[in-house]
C-alpha cells in the first residue's frame, strides 16, 4: 500500500514539476524516487498484510511483492533507457513522466489485488495513460491510428472483463477473491453456466490486455504507430503486469476449475505461440517483428496457468523478468539506431557490429536471450517452464512450444545476421549518453549472469 | 395477458437477459458501424448494460458493494471517454473525417 501511495505521489510531483519549474531535475528525482520505492516495496518481504479489511481491497504477499519489484525495476529501466528520447525536445517531458508513472501505479495495483473491481480499476489506470502516450506523436497519422486502435481495443475489452466480473458476482454475491475461491470449492461439482460464462467473458478481457490469440491482431498495428520508447514501455511493463494479474485471479480464485478451463486455456497458448512465431518470421520491419515476438512469448507465459501453484508463479517471474528485460535492452538499441537511420526496416541494422560494438553485442545478447539460447536467461526461462508442463504430463504442448522456439530462432537471427552479416559504405557512430550505454551494459550482463546463476530467482517464491 | 405481465415482470432473469441483449447490441454496434463517435456511443452502451446489471444483482442478493462499483464504472468511463474523444479531435484535425476507413495506414 505504502509502495501505491509513493508512485502515486511521485506521478502527481512529475505532473505539478512543469508548474513549479524543476523540469530540469525531474529525471533524477524519478530515478531516485523509484529506487526509493523499490526498497519500501521489499521491505515488506516475508509480511503478509490485508488492507482495508471488511472488504479487502488490496492483499501484499510475496507474489505481489516480487512482481512489484519486478514491475518497479522496469520502469526504472525504462527511464534510464528512454532518456535520450526526450532530449530531442519532441515530447513534453513532465506530461509524459507522470503518465507513465501512473501506468506503473496501474500495474502495481494490478499485482497485489484482492477485489474484482480493484483488478478493474488497476486495468484501467494503468491503460488509460498510453491511450494518450500511444498518440503524443499529434502530428503523426500513424501514431493517431495507433491510439485510436489501443484506445477502442482497450475500451472494448474492458467491456468484457466488466461483464465478466457481472456474472461472477451475480453467481457469487461477492467482487472479493477468497469468496469466490470459497464458492468455487464449495460447489466445484455444479457450478452454474452463468459462472463459467463470467470466466468466459473475462478470459476474453484479460486476453486483450496480454496479447493472446485471437485477440492479438491489434498489438502489431499499435506498437508500429506509437513512438519506439512508449512501445517499449507497452511491450514490457504492461505486458508483466496484465500477466501478474491475469495470474493472480485465476491462481486464487480458479485453481480447481477442471479440465474445460484447462483446454481453454491450453488452446489459446498454443495457438498464439504458433501463430506470433509464423507471423513474426514473415515481418520486415523490427516493431511489428518485437510485437509478434511479443505475442508469441506471450503464448509461453500463458502456459504457466495451466499449473497453478507455488513454482508456476515463480516459474512466471523469471520468465516475464527475461523476456520483459530483452525485450527493454532491444526496443532501446532500435530506437538509437532507427533514429539516427531514419528508418524502421530490418535493414537499418546492417553493419552495426562495424560501427558500433557495444549496441550489437548487446542487441545479439537480447535476441539470444529471446531466442531461448544458453547461456541467456531465456533459455533458464523456457527450461524451467517446460520442465513444469513436463512434470504435470502437457507433452503435447512442450512439443508445439518447442517447435515454435525453433520457428523463432530464425526471425531472431535474421536480425543477428544483418548486425554481423553485411557492411555498409557510411555506417557512423551513434552518440549515447554514457550513462544509457553502461545500463546496457549492466542489463547484458544482468541477462548472462542469470542465465549462469538462476537459481536465486527460481526460489524466490518457492518456499 | 395475465402471462404477458408475469412476461415482464422485473424478475432476475428478465433483467439478465434484458443486459445480454444491450451488451450484444453494444458489441455489434463496435464491430460494424464506421463513425467512430458511434463506436463510442456503443461502447458507453455496453458499459451502462453492465451497470445495469449489475444493479440488478446487487437487489437480488441484498448487498450493496454491486451499487458502489457501479460509480467507479462510471467514473471510470467518463475518464476514459474523456481521452478517446481528445484522440477523435486529433483525428479529425489530422484527416478530416471521423469515418473508421480513413485510418488504414498500418498494415503488413
Amino acid at each position: 500500500m505504502n509502495v501505491l501511495i509513493l508512485s502515486s505521489l511521485l506521478g502527481i510531483i512529475a505532473m505539478v514539476s512543469e508548474i513549479f519549474g524543476f523540469k530540469k531535475s525531474i529525471w533524477y528525482l524519478v530515478i531516485f524516487s523509484l529506487l526509493g520505492i523499490f526498497f519500501v516495496n521489499i521491505s515488506q518481504w516475508d509480511t503478509a498484510i490485508r488492507y482495508y479489511n471488511n472488504s479487502d481491497m488490496i492483499f501484499i504477499d510475496n507474489f505481489s511483492i516480487a512482481f512489484s519489484g519486478l514491475l518497479i525495476l522496469l520502469a526504472f529501466s525504462w527511464f534510464v533507457l528512454s532518456q535520450d528520447q526526450y532530449k530531442t525536445g519532441e515530447f513534453n517531458i513532465s506530461d509524459h513522466y507522470a503518465q507513465i508513472i501512473f501506468s506503473l501505479t496501474g500495474g502495481l495495483v494490478l499485482t497485489s489485488y484482492a477485489n474484482l473491481s480493484m483488478l478493474f480499476l488497476g486495468i484501467e489506470i494503468m491503460s488509460i495513460p498510453l491511450y494518450i502516450l500511444a498518440g503524443s506523436r499529434k502530428h503523426s497519422l500513424a501514431s493517431n491510428e495507433a491510439a485510436l486502435k489501443y484506445f477502442m481495443m482497450g475500451a472494448f475489452a474492458t467491456g468484457f472483463l466488466l461483464f465478466g466480473i457481472t456474472l461472477i458476482y451475480g453467481v457469487t454475491g461477492s467482487f472479493n477473491l477468497g469468496i469466490i475461491q470459497q464458492y468455487v470449492i464449495d460447489n466445484s461439482s455444479n457450478l452454474p453456466i452463468m459462472f463459467y460464462a463470467g470466466i468466459g467473458m473475462l478470459i476474453i478481457g484479460l486476453g486483450f490486455k496480454v496479447t493472446a490469440f485471437p485477440f492479438h491482431f491489434w498489438a502489431p498495428d499499435v506498437y508500429e504507430g506509437a513512438p519506439m520508447m512508449i512501445t517499449a514501455f507497452m511491450a514490457t511493463l504492461v505486458k508483466t503486469a496484465a500477466f501478474a494479474g491475469f495470474y493472480r485471479l485465476f491462481g486464487t480464485c480458479f485453481p480447481s476449475l477442471g479440465h474445460n478451463f484447462i483446454f481453454t486455456i491450453g488452446f489459446m497458448a498454443g495457438a498464439t505461440i504458433l501463430i506470433g512465431n509464423l507471423l513474426a518470421a514473415y515481418q520486415s520491419n523490427i516493431k511489428r517483428l518485437m510485437a509478434y515476438s511479443g505475442i508469441a512469448q506471450a503464448g509461453y507465459l500463458l502456459l504457466t496457468l495451466l499449473v497453478l501453484n507455488n513454482k508456476s508463479s515463480n516459474v512466471l517471474l523469471f520468465y516475464l523478468g527475461s523476456y520483459a528485460t530483452a525485450t527493454l535492452l532491444a526496443f532501446a538499441i532500435t530506437y538509437w539506431v532507427s533514429y539516427q537511420k531514419g528508418s524502421k526496416h530490418l535493414d537499418i541494422f546492417k553493419g552495426l557490429y562495424k560501427s558500433n560494438p557495444i549496441l550489437a553485442i548487446a542487441l545479439t545478447i537480447s535476441m539470444l536471450s529471446l531466442a531461448g539460447i544458453p547461456p541467456t536467461t531465456g533459455f533458464f526461462a523456457k527450461f524451467y517452464l517446460f520442465n513444469l508442463l513436463l512434470e504435470e504430463h502437457y507433452l503435447p504442448l512442450v512439443v508445439l512450444s518447442v517447435i515454435g522456439s525453433l520457428i523463432s530462432v530464425y526471425y531472431y537471427f535474421k536480425v543477428i545476421i544483418n548486425m554481423y552479416g553485411y557492411e555498409e559504405e557510411n555506417s557512423t557512430t551513434i552518440e549515447i549518453g554514457l550513462i544509457s550505454q553502461l545500463f546496457v551494459l549492466l542489463i547484458s550482463i544482468t541477462i548472462i549472469a542469470l542465465g549462469i546463476w538462476p537459481e536465486f530467482f527460481i526460489q524466490l517464491l518457492a518456499q | 395477458m395475465n402471462n404477458f405481465t408475469q412476461l415482464i415482470a422485473p424478475n432476475l432473469n428478465n433483467y439478465i437477459i434484458l443486459c445480454s441483449i444491450l451488451f450484444t447490441i453494444g458489441v455489434l454496434g463496435v464491430l460494424i458501424r464506421k463513425n467512430i463517435i458511434i463506436i463510442f456511443m456503443s461502447i458507453e452502451l455496453m458499459l451502462n448494460s453492465i451497470n445495469l446489471l449489475l444493479t440488478a444483482f446487487s437487489v437480488h442478493h441484498g448487498e450493496s458493494s454491486g451499487q458502489v462499483f457501479v460509480f467507479f464504472i462510471m467514473a471510470v468511463a467518463a475518464a476514459e471517454i474523456t481521452v478517446g474523444l481528445a484522440i477523435l479531435v486529433m483525428i479529425y484535425r489530422n484527416t478530416g473525417s471521423v469515418n473508421i476507413e480513413s485510418l488504414k495506414n498500418l498494415k503488413w
